[in-house]
């Protein structure tokens, strides 16, 4: 079996991997143009201004990053808590976050006012800053997972693998928690100021990063004529739901608990009914398109045997987690800040008025930038090294997926 | 020698010696008072000392004296700090002028916002590289040289009080270095400040007759501000969040 599903030199088809690699060069090409065009001119080309500070591209670095994180999670099924089915998908899995921290890590720093200060941000360290923790967080996810891949992939250093494994989960759950802290500890915005971020970022974090899973492997099975096991399918697609579930949850608890607040009402108000794009993304792109409708996609009957629908499923959620993103990070900049409780505010800088937003080309080009850099990654991996899940079906308990 | 020879030669010395008790008077007299006023300023410090944190500047604004209408604060920062004095969404402000309006009762109230300088500065705690730092003095500042403009500060100030460069800047002021691609904010005009001059906003309010801006060091007793806020009640902005302001406000 393993002659067939692998992706490397000797049976992957030349051509289209050439085309991929110049589809990916080509998007990568694009978001340098952009990022030396803004270096040049300064972020007056941008949409971002005083008010809406963060932009486009923290959309898609903040997402990518979230996402890494999850990706792992197949592996950790595997190697922390030694279910055989993901143990074989822990090497893509391992890759994936790799990959994916390191496109979301360079849309960052591409949109950073002083890139080429990246080095001051390696050599000086406000420990207090949770910026900074998640500098030290993210550069030790790659030495870890990468050191996790190599116990993976060398005969004689299985054994280490369960440790590695372990420290990697760990980790992770604090990288995510440190990741979702950033808007946690934002005191004074209405949208942020919750110690909920943490655990919720980390719930996202598993839908995302599985959804990102199972796009990538459907991709690969469909690369190489592979029909992916039925009982397979039904168990990642049962994890997804519990995971998007889980997610929903965790937005209706801290929207609910914002609605108790009557200091929060009009943030609400402004979120979820009145504030035009980010209701929309909110109830459309975030719960909707991610949420109830790939739900109902995974346990429509069929699904179990449908590997297009779950496949669609996924897609879905990374479209709804980017709309969720949008929201949380826009949407909380684009409600003003209430310097005076009880009074109506204005003045020449923006005080008191919803603030508009329009990203330009050069902040999509940038955004996608990370993508990119992710694609082109798991691209020339998955070429060069055996990261193709095999399954070895007379270890897995096929029966318990039942639905 | 003669005894007219000695005559004069003697003459002359005492001539010297009066001049140079006289010269030595004078000079004396004109250097004491540079010597005292040196020794007093600034609780002590020379121009090239260290902040020292015996002080703390802060301000006090009267709302009931800012009048509608007028920005010069907002003007003088402007041309003091070589800002371009526009009010675009990309152009920095440091100071900006805000009208507020009590929903329930209906009282309108003028005032000039800017940063707080706070003792628990949100932005200090953010800043992943120690940019945003705040001097023994309670000056809040940003270090130039190490900012590397993630913004992560704009979105952690309560009073939106920090602009980012969006765009190159020529004909700088020497005095007060910007950089494309940084985080900016009011500094108290920190270089008229260690010179003992008051920020350009608080000389241009009294400058108008309105002396409605304050400004002074809260930990002496006996400054004008520090007896303001002993005999006046005061508020500070999001006192909720407990950042314990140098900004004072008077009257809302």
């Amino acid at each position: 079996m393993a002659e067939n599903v692998c992706m490397n030199r000797s049976c992957a088809k030349s051509s289209e991997f050439w085309t991929l690699l110049v589809m990916g060069g080509l998007v990568l090409l694009g978001t340098l143009a952009a990022f030396f065009y803004i270096e040049h001119h300064g972020h007056i080309v941008t949409g971002m201004d005083n008010q809406v500070v963060w932009g486009l591209p923290h959309v898609f670095a903040i997402f990518l990053i979230v996402a890494a994180s999850g990706v792992l999670n197949v592996a950790s099924i595997g190697s922390v808590f030694g279910k055989k089915m993901y143990k074989a998908r822990a090497p893509l899995s391992g890759l994936l976050a790799i990959a994916m921290l390191a496109g979301g890590l360079g849309g960052v720093v591409l949109d950073l006012g002083r890139p080429d200060r990246l080095i001051v941000a390696m050599t000086h360290y406000n420990f207090k800053s949770i910026f900074a923790v998640n500098v030290l967080f993210y550069n030790g996810f790659f030495a870890i997972v990468g050191l996790y891949l190599i116990t993976l992939m060398t005969r004689n250093l299985k054994q280490y693998t369960h440790a590695v494994g372990l420290l990697a989960f760990l980790w992770r759950l604090a990288l995510t928690t440190a990741t979702g802290s950033i808007f946690g500890f934002l005191v004074a915005r209405a949208g942020y100021n919750s110690a909920l971020y943490a655990p919720m970022f980390i719930i996202y974090s598993f839908g995302y990063g599985l959804a990102a899973f199972i796009v990538v492997q459907s991709v690969m099975y469909k690369w190489n004529n592979i029909e992916i096991d039925e009982r397979i399918l039904c168990r990642l697609k049962n994890l997804l739901a519990v995971f998007i579930a889980a997610g929903l949850y965790f937005t209706a608890v801290l929207h609910l608990t914002n609605i108790y607040f009557a200091k929060q009402w009009d943030f609400e108000r402004f979120l979820l009914l009145e504030g035009g794009v980010y209701p929309l993304l909110f109830w459309g792109g975030q719960v909707f398109l991610g949420g109830v409708l790939p739900l109902l996609m995974i346990f429509s009957p069929g699904a179990r045997k449908s590997p297009p629908l779950v496949f669609l499923a996924a897609l879905l959620v990374l479209i709804g987690g980017h709309a969720q993103m949008y929201v949380t990070i826009i949407g909380g900049q684009a409600f003003p800040l209430n310097l005076f409780p009880g009074y109506a505010q204005s003045s020449s800088f923006f005080d008191g008025i919803v603030h508009a937003y329009t990203p330009s080309l050069w902040e999509i080009l940038l955004g996608v930038g990370g993508i990119a850099i992710a694609f082109l990654i798991t691209v020339i991996a998955v070429r060069v090294l055996k990261f193709m899940p095999e399954d070895d079906f007379k270890d897995i308990d096929l029966d318990a997926c039942k639905s | 020698m003669s005894e007219q020879n000695k005559q004069v030669h003697e003459t002359a010395n005492n001539d010297r010696r009066d001049f140079l008790k006289v010269g030595a008077g004078v000079a004396g007299l004109a250097l004491a008072p540079g010597v005292l006023f040196y020794g007093i300023s600034a609780e002590g410090k020379a121009p090239d000392a260290p902040a020292s944190a015996k002080v703390r500047w802060g301000m006090l604004i009267d709302t009931s004296k800012c009048a509608d209408g007028c920005d010069s604060c907002a003007t003088a920062c402007a041309t003091e700090n070589g800002l371009s004095g526009q009010t675009g969404p990309q152009d920095s402000q440091w100071i900006r002028k805000m009208h507020i309006k009590n929903l329930q009762t209906g009282a309108e109230h003028n005032l000039p916002m800017l940063c707080q300088h706070c003792e628990n500065p949100p932005c200090v705690d953010v800043c992943p590289t120690g940019a945003s730092m705040k001097r023994a003095d309670g000056i809040v500042l940003v270090d130039r040289h190490i900012c590397i403009g993630c913004r992560y500060c704009m979105m952690a100030c309560p009073y939106k009080a920090r602009s980012f460069v969006h765009e190159p800047l020529t004909d700088q002021n020497p005095e007060v270095p910007r950089g494309q691609g940084c985080v900016e904010s009011c500094t108290f005009c920190v270089q008229r400040v260690d010179r003992d001059e008051t920020p350009a906003c608080v000389e241009a309010c009294s400058k108008d007759g309105h002396m409605a801006m304050m400004f002074g060091d809260l930990r002496d007793p006996n400054s004008d501000i520090a007896r303001a806020l002993q005999s006046y009640a005061t508020t500070e902005v999001r006192a909720d969040l407990g950042l314990n302001t140098g900004v004072r406000y008077q009257g809302i």
